[in-house]
């Protein structure tokens, strides 16, 4: 697969702060890919550093094959960071046609862009006339101006009210199913996991997890317990080969396998053994405990 | 490059506060014209300045250049705002995005800088030449067409002017404190001299080391020309003091405000290259 962006050993460093600590990941065409982490882990910047804004301390990064400078790069890229930013005093229309002067192409394609993020109505009037969620929709379309090679979104739907993030992320999905890469950074887990296919999980500037979002959940799932006779019931999961641990919290007790076992099988273990329970749920992790576990754990 | 010069005509032209000190700008050097009209009677003493010889060729490219370079400060405006802008509204950060180069928007703004001092250097071309041939008293083709030095030092004054507005527009990112940063550096000039002055008492000394300061090296391009004039002369010929002026348009200063655009325009670029947008 053609790879689109590769980071190598990317640092970067505000002073004592380091914001971005030796990550490395590639983007392949035809995916869609996630940044995860909280607030403050380096999404940003990282993204900043790729799209020419903030200045690397060290590691390199190419774009496509790496034959091209990374300004004639981002010509291919359509990539919104943080705020929509135009120029307030004039219209939709017209700071669309800058951004098409500055990346070398024609105007024809201002109408159909704003059509697709349903601005079309409004293109004469100007920008800070726009609600914030209308500019987020035009930072969208300006984005889509050159039907870039990849759309990279940084907290899309941050500040917006819940029926902008509804559009927003309608948006997101008609663009993705017709095959644009995109690469979302977010720190809402439900967006990532409803849009992406690959994630990469950041914590203060190091990189926790990258892969498919569905290898990410790798664990073999927990059971949830209740049961009359707790202490016997305890006592058997702690010899129990297939359960790594038990946590007990509200009454429920939580047993983390580490091995494949299904819930039949484990209720007729238990039967055998004489444990008789009075709740039984076997649950996989959601992709935000599984979250928070990575960056708790390290 | 017109693709550049392009991109920040539409910035420009769009914005109403700086369409209307363009506008301004361009109404208050036609006002020069004005002068012209400029008609006094005190009973039999009539005076009338457009006959005193400040339209006659070659004087009338002297005596306009300076004046008009007074108006530069309506341009200066435009020119902070243009670049502080782009700062407040964070679309210095949009335009590299979306992939603009970091050297195209410095020449960018380079380009447009350039542009506004070579306008208005055909504007005062044009202007004065339509002046000189109603009002002077030589008409003759190579007077007309001498001393066309200060035309030239006109478009260098503008172009390190407007340079250093650009700079300081870079360097402060917000206008009112840059124009203010601007007025501050004017008396910041000012107290230096004053200071040399003051140390060494002879204004040659002052002046000796002062004419490498960005402000002081532009203003030395075109000497005041009043005291060129006929009436100042006898004045002062009267009073007894000798007027000689040195107004003639020196390659050496023009060498200084030359060195002071470069110098200018590569630190904005540095600035722009270090900074962490």
């Amino acid at each position: 697969m053609e790879t689109i962006l590769q980071i190598n050993n990317l640092t970067k460093k505000f002073g004592n702060l380091t914001a971005v600590n030796d990550l490395s990941f590639t983007i392949k065409k035809g995916n869609v890919y996630g940044i995860l982490g909280p607030n403050g882990s380096g999404k940003s910047t990282t993204l900043g550093i790729t799209l020419n804004v903030v200045n690397k301390t060290s590691g390199d990064f190419k774009w496509f094959d790496g034959s091209v400078s990374t300004h004639e790069a981002l010509k291919k890229v359509g990539a919104i960071i943080e705020r929509p930013n135009f120029y307030p005093y004039m219209s939709a229309y017209k700071n669309l046609k800058l951004v098409c002067k500055i990346k070398g192409i024609d105007y024809s394609k201002i109408d159909e862009k704003l059509e697709v993020v349903g601005l079309l109505e409004r293109k004469h009037s100007k920008f800070k006339t726009y609600s914030l969620g209308m500019k987020q929709r035009l930072a969208i379309a300006s984005a889509l101006l050159n039907d870039p090679e990849i759309l990279i979104l940084d907290e899309p739907t941050n500040g917006l009210d819940p029926q902008g993030i509804h559009q927003i992320r309608a948006i997101i999905r008609h663009i993705a199913s017709q095959g644009t890469t995109i690469l979302l950074a977010s720190h809402l887990l439900d967006e990532v996991e409803k849009v992406c296919s690959h994630v990469v999980v950041l914590r203060k500037g190091e990189k926790l997890y990258s892969g498919r979002v569905d290898e990410m959940i790798s664990s073999n799932g927990f059971f949830e317990l209740k049961c009359d006779d707790e202490e016997k019931l305890l006592q058997y999961l702690e010899q129990h080969t297939s359960i790594e641990k038990t946590i007990k919290k509200e009454g429920l007790i939580t047993a983390f396998l580490n091995a494949p076992l299904s819930a039949s099988a484990f209720n007729k273990e238990l039967v055998e053994k004489g444990i008789y329970i009075s709740h039984l749920v076997m649950r996989k992790e959601s992709l935000e405990e599984q979250f928070l576990q990575l960056t708790d754990n390290k | 490059m017109l693709r550049l010069l392009n991109i920040e005509f539409i910035k420009l032209w769009n914005n109403k506060a700086s369409k209307v000190l363009i506008l301004a700008y361009f109404i208050l050097l036609s006002l020069i014209a004005g002068i012209a009209a400029i008609k006094f009677n005190f009973g039999v003493f009539d005076f009338h300045l457009a006959e005193q010889g400040i339209f006659n060729f070659p004087f009338i490219w002297h005596f306009n250049t300076y004046v008009a370079a007074e108006l530069k400060f309506f341009l200066a405006i435009v020119i902070v705002s243009m670049v502080a802008n782009e700062y407040s509204n964070k679309t210095i950060k949009q335009n590299l995005i979306d992939g603009l180069s970091k050297k195209e928007f410095i020449i960018s703004k380079f380009v447009t800088v350039a542009v506004f001092a070579f306008i208005s250097t055909l504007f005062i071309f044009i202007l004065s030449l339509i002046l000189g041939l109603i009002y002077s008293s030589y008409n003759e083709t190579s007077i007309i067409f001498s001393d066309l030095e200060y035309l030239f030092a006109f478009f260098v004054k503008l172009l390190g002017f407007f340079s250093f507005c650009l700079f300081v527009g870079m360097l402060i990112k917000r206008s009112a404190f840059a124009l203010g940063f601007l007025f501050i550096w004017y008396m910041f000039e000012g107290i230096v001299r004053l200071g040399l002055f003051l140390m060494e008492s002879t204004k040659e000394y002052a002046d000796a080391i002062t004419q490498f300061l960005p402000l002081k090296s532009m203003s030395n391009l075109i000497e005041q020309p009043l005291a060129r004039l006929g009436a100042a002369k006898e004045i002062a010929s009267m009073a007894g003091e000798d007027l000689s002026y040195d107004y003639a348009v020196h390659w050496y200063e023009i060498a200084i405000v030359l060195g002071w655009t470069a110098i200018f325009i590569f630190f904005s670029y540095r600035l722009l290259l270090k900074r962490d947008l």
